[in-house]
């Protein structure tokens, strides 16, 4: 790589450091300090609404998929060793520990990313967020803060669902397919997942949540030059936010399997 | 302390330079208490980029803007943002915030500088819009309304905080003339009432001459004339009177090529020799 585009990736990862921080004292910090404001409840509760709510559909259609697959791919392997009653463990701990979190994540890039990146990089152009510094109004606490609080609070809420809807998909393809009584997968899932996993899982889609709404609020902000320049950002933030989650999901794991042991 | 130094607004070297290119060299004004000063000058002379740098937005090259008495280049924070509470801007598109109805965009920054109730933010809003004669359009969204009322929200919105310094950024640029007119009326009308110190960054000539109590003109990065309107207007520097007038024949060159033409185009046929 040449030395440039390594500085300037390094510049890139630094900015998103910076606004994590900036936003991270605006929810946390501000408040408490006297004469300041913190962040208002109402944008966030909205914010929470757009990302959360209203991506539940789309998110549970998604999963549902994936623990058909999930089922359906290991139906072979598990048939020929003759543990058939293992779908539900393996469904359980796919779904919660690592492809709930990160099908999510890849889902709400595409969802709640570009729409953030898209709304911010228009407000960008037409002035908007020059006219909120210009009111002493600062864009991380107004714009930036309420969409990482409500992405931290509600894609976790929308995984976990979503990881029930997977696992839905996942007991009727076993029941269906490998002749797998519900009530047996449920037992094997219950037997096979620790509390650690889905504690595990939160955390990922919790990091995921911040990873996807600061680089999102980055590019958005980052927008200098009319409508091109907003499809752009749209484009980058679901690209960048991908990449980063499963960066962020590989080391996790890698991190979790070293401390842990599984 | 002297007198030029309690002007609200004093600006002295200021230079900026993109990329080594100056666009402004060494300006110098001020502009008294209660004063309308324009800034008038081609498209492209540094008007847009004075005014960015004016509010903060832009830091410039080298020199100092001063105002209400604070060194701009050495705020941050929350001093800054005590300097912008005093300050407004009516942005050339309006800039007003697009999810927001008209009455919302008006009480934010009353939401968020003051620990008012909202029922006293919302006399406060219906006082701001009838200032500017919009007051049934409270419930509208940005998109509902032309040009013209956009701006004049944007002039509301600007006031909400009742500044000591404004600025504006080519008020009337876009609107057809009895809405310009009324743009002109209701700064001039802000001014008197208010005492509000005005910057008005415009090309539009027949504005310029209806709300300026001062003027400068911009060439080159450069303040070439100042003076109060009669002043300007009886002014015999041909670079005045071609810009008041509108001429395309005078010192302001039609071609802004910075290379000499010849030696562009020899250059050109040269690259092309040296390729056969």
């Amino acid at each position: 790589m040449r030395p440039a585009a390594l500085l300037s990736g390094l510049r890139y990862l630094g900015g998103l450091g910076w606004l994590s921080a900036d936003a991270f004292e605006a929810v946390f910090l501000e408040p408490f300090r006297a004469g300041r404001r913190g962040v208002r409840a109402e944008p966030v509760f909205e914010q929470m609404a757009r990302v959360g709510y209203a991506s539940l559909g789309l998110v549970c259609l998604v999963q549902f998929f994936i623990g058909v697959v999930l089922a359906l791919q290991m139906a072979y392997i598990l048939k020929k060793f003759g543990v058939t009653e293992y779908v539900g463990t393996v469904v359980g701990l796919g779904m919660f520990r690592e492809l709930g979190p990160l099908m999510t994540g890849v889902v709400m890039a595409g969802y709640a990313g570009a729409a953030i990146s898209a709304e911010l990089g228009t407000m960008a152009v037409s002035e908007e967020i020059e006219a909120l510094r210009a009111l002493a109004i600062s864009p991380v606490r107004y714009l930036v803060a309420p969409r990482v609080l409500a992405a931290a609070v509600m894609i976790p809420c929308v995984t976990m669902v979503g990881d029930f809807s997977g696992v839905l998909g996942g007991l009727l393809t076993g029941w269906g397919a490998l002749g797998v009584a519900p009530g047996l997968f449920v037992r094997k899932l219950l037997d096979g997942l620790a509390v650690s996993d889905v504690l595990i899982g939160v955390f990922k889609s919790l990091v995921f949540a911040v990873l996807i709404s600061v680089i999102s609020c980055r590019e958005g902000l980052g927008v200098d030059s009319g409508a091109e320049g907003v499809g752009r950002a749209a484009t980058r933030s679901v690209v960048y936010s991908v990449v980063a989650i499963i960066a962020a999901d590989c080391f996790f794991t890698a991190l979790f399997h070293a401390l842990l042991g599984r | 302390m002297g007198s030029e130094d309690r002007k609200p607004i004093v600006v002295r070297d200021l230079v900026k330079r993109f990329s080594g290119v100056p666009v402004l060299d060494g300006l110098n004004f001020t502009v008294s208490r209660g004063e309308v000063l324009v800034v008038m000058g081609a498209s492209g002379c540094g008007k847009s980029t004075l005014l960015r740098m004016l509010i903060g937005a832009m830091p410039p090259t080298s020199g100092s803007i001063e105002i209400l008495g604070k060194d701009l280049a050495r705020l941050e924070g929350a001093d800054l943002d005590a300097l912008r509470m005093k300050t407004g801007i009516l942005f050339q598109s309006g800039a007003l915030f697009n999810s927001l109805t008209v009455g919302e965009n008006i009480a934010l920054p009353l939401r968020e500088h003051t620990r008012l109730s909202p029922e006293t933010i919302g006399i406060m809003v219906k006082m701001k819009l009838e200032m500017v004669g919009l007051r049934d359009f409270e419930h509208l969204m940005p998109a509902e309304l032309s040009g013209g009322m956009k701006k004049r929200v944007g002039l509301a919105r600007a006031m909400a905080l009742d500044p000591q310094v404004m600025f504006y950024d080519e008020p009337t640029a876009g609107l057809d003339p009895v809405a310009g007119g009324m743009i002109d009326e209701l700064m001039t009308d802000l001014n008197r009432k208010t005492g509000v110190t005005s910057i008005v960054v415009t090309h539009d000539m027949g504005s310029a001459f209806r709300i300026a109590h001062r003027m400068i003109l911009l060439f080159r990065g450069r303040a070439v004339a100042e003076g109060t309107p009669e002043e300007i207007r009886a002014s015999a520097d041909p670079l005045v009177r071609q810009f008041v007038g509108g001429l395309a024949d005078g010192p302001i060159p039609l071609r802004v090529s910075r290379k000499d033409y010849a030696e562009d185009l020899l250059g050109q046929a040269e690259r092309f020799e040296e390729r056969l």
